[in-house]
Parts: structure tokens; C-alpha cells; sequence
């Protein structure tokens, strides 16, 4: 009896010895790295990042998952979050840094964004004086796309102003179709290209500092601005007249196949406003019929009142500062790493050493000097608000769109949303 | 290499712990008088699985209703202040409201549709068939149907199953999913097309379980079929179609995958999950989510306590 009791509890207790071992094994070589885009773009990142690999003898560990609020809370609050992660946008990369979960980055990082980065980019990641974000890909928005054949089959011409583009508009409307193509449909974003309308708005009719502003929550969205934005936007947005598919298509089509109807035999629609990244869509969805130049081109949205641009980016942050992650932190800034990544195309880079060959044509060569060399560039605003503002932000567009003449309303609420959404 | 030495430790080490605990009250006992020893045993037995209960529910539970009264990052009290602004929120309401359409029509229809199917089904030849095609749609996650069912739903009338029909009958594609109410009907479509499978098979063994020489006599007696059904099958159906009914609501009350993956909880369609999901990690807001959570907690209780009423019936019964 006392035999088989004895070995019985040696085993046991052998058995979870046993497993409290095989703990974490704690690899020194890797860093644990989050992004949140998956797919063709998630393996050209991973093979832009080789070089730094083979030469660092780091292992860079990705997991990537669109869900990235949900994730990093969890994995912030549990202690346990990535070495380095993409982060939702600088609104949600403030609210980290503040709660003491992004560390600053090192000299060296600091030294490369203020040499070789345009400036905008170094103030972005900057939460109270210190750097904890940075943009590994940028993209220049309020870009309008057209077709050139399309055009010169239909008589027209790229308009040298606002007032132009509006005149076109009308001309297209009265020849019959429609001349927007939108598309809104993001997931748990649907909506955002919608609000970059809004936003490049804002900025030309107000100017960067009522901009400003506003994103910063100290701009009530029920004051006349505001709402000057929104009724621009809706003069196109919610008329069937004007955008193909009216409203409802707006809100079920993907923003990727929002230039879709560009392509059409016979078109759709001649205008898509939508941000650089935009020609890599016209790739893919159409390899066969989109020509950069012949089939689709660009120009930029003209100034209203006051001449400004808007942009955004890939806001990456770092969560522990080991060695590794911050070796990789200075890779991802790093001319090198840039233009291995520019390479596959509709990515732009906010890093000034960048040559220009590396880009893969000439819209994106293009898009990159522009936004190199502009006056005045606002990042996006709704990235730059707290999450909770930005979501209240998506939602509305989904309301303003299927009862436009509640504008009003949907303002008030708005604010309402302000109101807590900056409060914590 | 890492996971696979974790497995062989758990496949292995688990039940040698269990055993080696065994082993080790049994030694405790022996220091017990034989009266004392045969009524301690089993709280000794049942201590670890109390253990675990209070680890993983009772203190996680305790912690939300704090984290409810208070802000939202949890730094202090602020009493009632998250429940009264919830319930003065419109679109709260707007959200019980359609937790409220989610219990009442997806179990009804449920309920309902898997008694029918177990009936008709119960005297037919191709009985198996029909069962294993209804059934199907449970084998799939929660997030697959929604995938699969927002393509049917899509406004586009060349992808939309829904609006390539009504089209084809000349009408214009209708955007099902951004209509309110309309959309939170149309997700309850999607949680019965997987859950009557559920209902179906549990009301057939019920089914098969009423003796077969009752029905026949009553047969002979003269009922007819529908009187045989309503007279017969559903008294005697009673327990099993309440234990059905419960978990259906239970599931009701559940619902996140289908409006996260579908709506995101846009349009009209939010229902407490997605409420929760969304204030806990869009808003990072813990007060309210808490709020939320507890709320949910106490609309399940009436039928927790509807469940274990009908348990302590049952064991009676015995």
C-alpha cells in the first residue's frame, strides 16, 4: 500500500516540477513585432526586413492582426505586449505613451527623423517632448484620380482650380454620369476615406490652424467650419447624382475598389479622391488595363481658400526597450530599409534620402516630391484624435450619408462624443 | 519542440496530479476520525474544482462590478456615474431593444422551427438526411456565417445571393444591412440558420423518448395528428423544449460574432456584446464596459435562476 502511494506522489510531484519548467523559454534572438496589415503587403514587410535580419542576427517574430486596439490592450494590460508594434495612429499612440506603455526611442532614432525625415513626420510621433512613434510608410491623401483616355475620349481637362473642378463635375453630371467613385466600406473603419474628405475640406476652406483646432478637440464639430466641411463632402457624397451607386453602393463598396468604376467601359465615374496608396490598387484590381500615366493619373485637390496638404502614415512604437527592438526601430527608419520597401509600390516615404529611382513610377516618384517639398502638411486629423473620437467620427459618416439633412443632429452628438473622448 | 514537451507534461502530468492529490487527502484523512473522515472526503474532493470556480468566475465577477463604480481607467470611485450615463444614452436603449428582438424572435424561431423539423422528420425514411443537412451549420464558427452571410447579403447584386434574387424580379438591390430594423432581423436569420440544427436534434431524442405504444393508442382512440401533437407530444416535450429554450436564450443574450463580423454594431444593429467589445477596447473605457457587462449579468440571471429551479425539480422528481 505504502509502494504504489509513494511512487504515485514522487511522480506527481516530478510532473509539475516538469511543467513549471517549460515556462518561457526566453529566446535572446527575437523580437516580437505587430502589425496590422496582413497579406501581400505583410510578406513584401517581412521581406524588406531581411537585410536587417541577416545582418543584426535578430529574428524578427510577426504576427499580424487587424484588430490591433483590442490586442495591445489586452497584451498592455497583461504585462506582455509586443517588442514593437504597429500602432492604430498617433491619437491611440498618445493615449499609450501617456499611460507609460511606450517607451522613448533612442538618440539615434531621434538624430535620423530630425536629419533626413520632412518635419511634420518628427512632430507627429512626439507625445510631451519625447519621440515614441515613427512612420515607416507614409502616404500623400487628397490626391484625385482620373483616367487620361477616359478624359481625352470624353473632351475633358484637368482643372487648374477648385471652382474647375467643380465646373467639371457639373459638366460630367449634365453629360450623363455620374463623376465621383467612392468607396467607404473599411470593416470597423468604414467610413475613414469619407472623413479624409471632410478633413481636406477643412483645411482649405479654414486654413491648418482652425485645422488644428479641431483635432485637438478645442473646435466644437457644431461650429460653422465643421459643418462647412461636412455640407462640401455631402453636396457629392450623399447625391446619387453625383457618386456612382449613390450612398448605399458608398457604404457596401470596399475602399479598394472604390476607382473601380475609373475603368469602365464605358465609365462610371472620372473623379476618385483618395490617397496615394490607391495606384497599388489599380494594380492589382486591374493589371491588365491600368497603365500609370495612360489609364490612371492624379492631380492634386486644389486650394480653396488656403493652400494645404494632407498625409498620414504607419505610426510604429516600441514597447520594450531591449536591444533588439530598438536595432529594429532604427532599421525601419533608415534610407535603406525605405527604399527596399518603396520598391513594391504605393508606398511613399517621408525620409528625404530616399532616391527617387527606387521608386517604381512616376505617380508614386511624384507623390513622394510633393509631399517632400510642400509648405504646409497636416497629418490626418481623425488619426490624430483619441480612438473613441475617431470611431464617433467613422459612425457618422455612416449616418450622415442615409439621412444628410440630420447633419445637425449628428453634429451635436459629436460633440457630445468630444466631450468624453478627450476628457480621460 | 517547446509545445510538444508541454503537451506530454499535461497529457501526463495532469492525471498524475489528480492522483497525487487523491493520494494526499487520503493521507490527511487518516489523522480524522472514521464519522469525520466519511463527511470531510468530499468537500476535500470537490476543493480544487472550487478553487478554480472562484479564481476564474467569482473574482473576476466581483472585479467588474468594482470596475463598474468606477472611472475609466480605474483610478477612483465615481459611484453610479457609468450606469446613469449609459441608460441616458438613445442609442443604449436602441441596444437593449435589440437584445431584446435577438431573445424573443431567435429563440421563438428556434424553438419552433426545430420542433416542426423533428416531427416531420420523425417518421420519414430519409430522416438522417434531413437532420445531418440541417445540422451542418452548427459545425462553424460564429464568424464563418457572418462571412459567409454578409456575401449573401451584399449590396452588389452580382455577389449578394439576396439581391441578384430580388433583382431578377425587376426590383432595384436593396442595402440590407444598413436598413434598420430590417438588418437586426436579417442577423437573427443568421443565428437561427446555424442554431435550429441544436434545437432540432435535442427535440428528437425528447421525441423519441415518448413511448411509442402511448401515441399509438391515442392513435386508435381516434386523435388526429395535430390533436396527437398538441395533446401528447408537446406536454410531454415540455422539459426538453425548456432546457432548449434556455440555452437559446442564454445564446440570445451572447450574441457578439455575428453583428461584429456583419455591422460591426453599425447601423442600428449594436447589441450589448458589441456595446461591451466596443467601450472596452475602441474607447478603452473600463467603467463603462464594466457597466455593461454587469448589466448583461443581470438580464441572464432570471433565467439562471428559471434553469436551476427547473434542475432542483427534475432532481426531485428522482
Amino acid at each position: 500500500m505504502a509502494s504504489p502511494m509513494r511512487f504515485a506522489s514522487v511522480f506527481a510531484a516530478i510532473a509539475l516540477v516538469l511543467a513549471s519548467c517549460t515556462g518561457d523559454g526566453g529566446d535572446e534572438n527575437a523580437i516580437s513585432m505587430l502589425i496590422v496589415f496582413g497579406g501581400e503587403e505583410a510578406t513584401r514587410f517581412e521581406e524588406a526586413l531581411k537585410p536587417f535580419e541577416d545582418e543584426s542576427g535578430f529574428d524578427v517574430q510577426i504576427e499580424s492582426n487587424r484588430d490591433a486596439n483590442a490586442i495591445l490592450e489586452t497584451r498592455i494590460d497583461g504585462g506582455n505586449p509586443p517588442d514593437v508594434a504597429g500602432l492604430p495612429g498617433p491619437g491611440p499612440m498618445a493615449d499609450f505613451a501617456r499611460a507609460g506603455a511606450l517607451k522613448e526611442l533612442p538618440e539615434e532614432v531621434t538624430q535620423v527623423l530630425a536629419d533626413e525625415f520632412a518635419d511634420t513626420y518628427a512632430a507627429a510621433g512626439t507625445v510631451d517632448d519625447k519621440l515614441v512613434g515613427i512612420f515607416a510608410k507614409v502616404s500623400l491623401k487628397g490626391l484625385i484620380w482620373y483616367n487620361p483616355a477616359a478624359f481625352s475620349e470624353a473632351g475633358y481637362t484637368v482643372p487648374e482650380d477648385w471652382a474647375g473642378v467643380e465646373a467639371l463635375a457639373d459638366q460630367i453630371k449634365d453629360d450623363g454620369t455620374t463623376p465621383w467613385g467612392i468607396g467607404l466600406e473599411s470593416g470597423a473603419a468604414t467610413g475613414w476615406p469619407a472623413t479624409d474628405w471632410i478633413e481636406d475640406f477643412l483645411v482649405r476652406q479654414s486654413g491648418p490652424d482652425v485645422y488644428d483646432q479641431w483635432w485637438r478637440g478645442e473646435l466644437a464639430w457644431t461650429s460653422p467650419e465643421v459643418k462647412a466641411a461636412f455640407e462640401a463632402f455631402g453636396k457629392y457624397g450623399t447625391d446619387p447624382a453625383y457618386v456612382d451607386g449613390g450612398p448605399n453602393k458608398e457604404l457596401s463598396l470596399a475602399f479598394g475598389n472604390g476607382g473601380d468604376c475609373l475603368f469602365a467601359e464605358p465609365p462610371k465615374c472620372y473623379l476618385v479622391h483618395q490617397a496615394s496608396f490607391m495606384s497599388g490598387m489599380f494594380e492589382t484590381n486591374f493589371p491588365d488595363v491600368a497603365v500609370a500615366g495612360e489609364t490612371y493619373d492624379y492631380f492634386m485637390m486644389p486650394p480653396i481658400e488656403f493652400e494645404a496638404l494632407t498625409a498620414s502614415g504607419d505610426v510604429f512604437g516600441m514597447f520594450n526597450d531591449t536591444d533588439g527592438a530598438k536595432q529594429l526601430m532604427a532599421y525601419l527608419v533608415s534610407a535603406e530599409f525605405q527604399e527596399a520597401w518603396v520598391k513594391t509600390g504605393g508606398v511613399l516615404s517621408a525620409n528625404q534620402n530616399v532616391s527617387p529611382d527606387a521608386y517604381p513610377d512616376e505617380t508614386t516618384r511624384e507623390a513622394a516630391e510633393i509631399l517632400l517639398n510642400a509648405d504646409v502638411v497636416r497629418y490626418d486629423a481623425s488619426d490624430l484624435m483619441p480612438a473613441a473620437m475617431n470611431d464617433a467620427f467613422f459612425k457618422a459618416i455612416g449616418d450622415y450619408l442615409q439621412a444628410p439633412d440630420n447633419l445637425d443632429a449628428i453634429l451635436a452628438e459629436l460633440d457630445e462624443a468630444q466631450a468624453s473622448a478627450y476628457g480621460s | 519542440m517547446d509545445t510538444l514537451l508541454m503537451a506530454i507534461v499535461v497529457v501526463i502530468g495532469v492525471p498524475a496530479a489528480v492522483c497525487g492529490y487523491i493520494i494526499a487527502t487520503e493521507w490527511v484523512l487518516r489523522f480524522a476520525g472514521p464519522n469525520a473522515r466519511a463527511r470531510i472526503r468530499p468537500w476535500l474532493w470537490v476543493l480544487p474544482a472550487f478553487a478554480f470556480l472562484i479564481t476564474f468566475m467569482i473574482y473576476p465577477t466581483i472585479r467588474t462590478l468594482l470596475a463598474s463604480f468606477q472611472n475609466a481607467r480605474s483610478t477612483e470611485f465615481v459611484g453610479l456615474d457609468n450606469y446613469v450615463q449609459l441608460l441616458n444614452r438613445d442609442t443604449f436603449w436602441q441596444t437593449l431593444l435589440n437584445n431584446a428582438l435577438w431573445i424573443v424572435f431567435f429563440t421563438a424561431i428556434v424553438v419552433g422551427m426545430g420542433l416542426i423539423v423533428a416531427v416531420l422528420t420523425d417518421r420519414v425514411r430519409y430522416e438522417t438526411v434531413v437532420k445531418t443537412v440541417i445540422f451542418v451549420p452548427m459545425a462553424i464558427s460564429f464568424v464563418a456565417a457572418g462571412v459567409i452571410w454578409s456575401f449573401m447579403y451584399n449590396f452588389n447584386a452580382d455577389i449578394g445571393t439576396v439581391n441578384a434574387g430580388i433583382t431578377a424580379f425587376g426590383a432595384e438591390a436593396v442595402p440590407l444591412l444598413l436598413e434598420s430594423p430590417l438588418n437586426t432581423f436579417l442577423l437573427i436569420i443568421v443565428g437561427i440558420w446555424m442554431w435550429v440544427g441544436f434545437a432540432m436534434i435535442i427535440l428528437s431524442a425528447g421525441l423519441k423518448g415518448i413511448s411509442a405504444e402511448l401515441l399509438e393508442a391515442a392513435r386508435m382512440d381516434g386523435a388526429t395528428e395535430l390533436q396527437v401533437f398538441f395533446r401528447i407530444i408537446l406536454p410531454l416535450l415540455a422539459p426538453t423544449i425548456a432546457v432548449v429554450a434556455t440555452t437559446i436564450v442564454i445564446t440570445a443574450l451572447k450574441t457578439f460574432d455575428i453583428v461584429y463580423v456583419m455591422t460591426g454594431g453599425r447601423y442600428g444593429t449594436e447589441v450589448i456584446g458589441t456595446l461591451f467589445y466596443n467601450e472596452r477596447f475602441t474607447n478603452r473605457n473600463i467603467g463603462t464596459s464594466s457597466a455593461v457587462a454587469i448589466i448583461l449579468l443581470l438580464a441572464i440571471i432570471p433565467v439562471m435562476i428559471f434553469n436551476i429551479r427547473r434542475f432542483r425539480a427534475q432532481e426531485a422528481i428522482r
